[in-house]
């Protein structure tokens, strides 16, 4: 493997384990608001969340574009106060990672939180145990299959993601170039040995990942009937 | 006043609770009506779960009052709740299960021993096991003492044997018995069973369509005929008594009650010593003359209180002996003894008890 496809790989573990981090802490209270709430906006924001399973990634990546880069809502900001837009940036990439995999953390922790019911946190309530308390001593737990779930379908699906890199992120090694990019460069350039060897691995590596998850969540169903 | 005080109202779709209500400082005030009559939601709103208009104290200590929009969360109110359903948190042990409201209790608030809470409910042999491999009564056990340990001052027992069947019953009764007798603190007991409340109960609060029908002293609502606990096929009383004297040729104890005496099966319990029995209204009949020849063993001369119709077959009459009445028990007849025997208020009679039942 090249000294570029090492450092694409690289990245794309470093772009998957952030946005999986910043998921994690944004779509946890997220998918707590929607487990939970009796409020009508809640089905809005569930539609809003699913958006991006039916969204071409390149249309999501396109609005991306636009809003991040120097003329756009968020990127003019920016450089009106003096810092950099973000089109073309790891920063800029993370944030469209965010959206574009955001139904992949908060669906399953939805479900999840709902699986848990309000008895154990009443319970618990009446133990003395106050709301974060609570939260982190049972419902955590609790949810614990669903975390896993969550955090590694995010990852998965943030290393798999393409459409949206291209169009937010371009093509800049150690900045932006990830797997996918990487793989699309050698077909394009009829190295297929490249291409294969880069497939190959990701697919192995996605399979092994998945088939770990479904294991530990059947394993523990059996355990813990 | 250590006894609690509560008053709630809250509307619901169709339902609708407005109560006031009180209890003693110590011992067991039973939250008795039909499903549906809002005896839960009354105690998850003292529990602070639910929150209905109104206020509630404990004692001195206030967790609601509107009027100076003060609520008290539920994590801040040393109750100890048991829930119908015996919710163990199954990620952990029964000892992890015991100690998370324990160690959440600072030491010099505890006023209970871990070790002996264990021992009182008999779950030494348990600690270290799963919720998961435990038997109904036995997770239950584990609720209550894990509640116990929160050190609580006020314990609040939604059904907790409702779930149970009848084995597990009787094993976790006596556990309970145990918990009235050695606690000192008031004790909130909801349940829809007139068997268990006699057992258990010392106060009763009769709730219906989620307003209280009568309150007081378990003895005196069991028998007043206006309450629909009179009219239920297990309807009965019960009656306080001492153990007065032990017959070991006919196995027999006889315990004083005002007004008579009644004879149990032995009871191992020595002269002196309280028991409260249960007489069910089916089990008593009457007769205007004392009977000489009868193989009923308990026959007590009583006074007619009051008599009323069940429907065109039956009557329920109160009756009444003791110098004050304090002894006061039902009888079931057909309408067609009553006629015959020309029963009236103000008459006395005899009951024959078929059947007493010691309950504690």
């Amino acid at each position: 493997m090249s000294d570029r496809d090492w450092l694409a790989l690289v990245t794309t573990l470093e772009l998957s384990a952030v946005t999986t981090l910043v998921l994690l802490i944004l779509g946890t209270p997220l998918a707590w608001w929607l487990a939970r709430t009796n409020s009508r906006l809640a089905v809005a924001v569930e539609a809003v969340v699913a958006l991006p399973l039916v969204l071409p990634p390149t249309v999501l990546g396109f609005y991306m574009l636009v809003a991040l880069g120097p003329r756009g809502p968020i990127g003019g900001t920016l450089e009106a106060l003096g810092l950099p837009h973000l089109a073309f940036t790891f920063t800029g990439l993370v944030i469209a990672s965010t959206i574009y995999s955001l139904p992949f953390m908060v669906q399953p922790l939805k479900d999840a939180f709902a699986a848990v019911g309000s008895r154990m946190t009443e319970v618990a309530a009446t133990l003395r145990a106050g709301p974060w308390d609570r939260f982190f001593t049972v419902v955590v737990p609790l949810a614990r299959r669903g975390f896993l779930t969550a955090v590694t379908l995010t990852f998965a699906h943030t290393v798999g993601e393409f459409g949206v890199v291209l169009m937010v992120g371009g093509n800049i090694p150690g900045e932006t170039r990830v797997l996918s990019i990487a793989i699309y460069d050698h077909a394009e350039s009829m190295d297929y040995a490249s291409a294969h060897l880069l497939s190959g691995g990701l697919l192995a590596a996605s399979f092994l990942l998945l088939l770990t998850v479904y294991l530990v969540n059947r394993r523990y169903l059996l355990v813990h009937p | 006043m250590t006894g609690l005080r509560a008053d709630f109202r809250l509307a619901r779709g169709d339902f609708r609770l407005d109560v006031a209500i009180s209890t003693p400082g110590q011992g067991v005030t039973a939250l008795f009506g039909r499903s549906g009559c809002g005896k839960t939601t009354l105690l998850r709103c003292l529990a602070g779960l639910e929150r209905a208009a109104g206020g509630c104290r404990l004692g001195e200590e206030v967790w609601q009052d509107d009027g100076r929009r003060l609520f008290v969360p539920t994590h801040r109110r040393p109750i100890g709740y048991v829930l119908q359903e015996p919710s163990l948190f199954p990620h952990l042990s029964v000892r992890g299960n015991l100690e998370y409201g324990w160690r959440r209790v600072p030491a010099r608030r505890q006023q209970v021993v871990f070790d002996e809470v264990v021992e009182l409910l008999g779950l030494g042999r348990h600690l270290d096991r799963s919720p998961a491999g435990l038997s109904g009564g036995e997770r239950q056990r584990v609720s209550v003492a894990r509640a116990l340990l929160t050190s609580p001052r006020l314990l609040l027992m939604d059904e907790p044997l409702s779930a149970l069947d009848h084995a597990s019953k009787q094993e976790i009764l006596p556990y309970f018995e145990r918990l009235h007798d050695g606690l000192r603190l008031p004790i909130v007991y909801v349940s829809h069973s007139p068997d268990e409340v006699a057992r258990l109960a010392d106060q009763m609060i009769l709730l219906q369509g989620g307003r209280v029908l009568g309150a007081g002293p378990v003895a005196e609502l069991l028998v007043r005929l206006d309450l629909p606990l009179a009219r239920d096929t297990e309807a009965g009383a019960v009656i306080d008594g001492r153990v007065a004297e032990h017959d070991d040729v006919y196995g027999l104890t006889r315990i004083a009650i005002a007004g008579g005496r009644l004879a149990l099966p032995r009871l191992d319990r020595p002269i002196g010593a309280p028991a409260r029995v249960r007489i069910h209204a089916r089990d008593v009949s009457l007769a205007l003359d004392e009977p000489g020849t009868s193989s009923i063993l308990n026959i007590l001369p009583v006074r007619i209180l009051e008599i009323v119709e069940l429907d065109r077959t039956q009557v329920l009459i109160r009756l009444a002996a003791g110098r004050d009445d304090e002894t006061q028990v039902l009888a079931r007849i057909t309408r067609r003894s009553r006629d015959l025997l020309r029963l009236a208020p103000g008459r006395e009679v005899y009951a024959q008890v078929k059947a007493v039942a010691l309950v504690d």
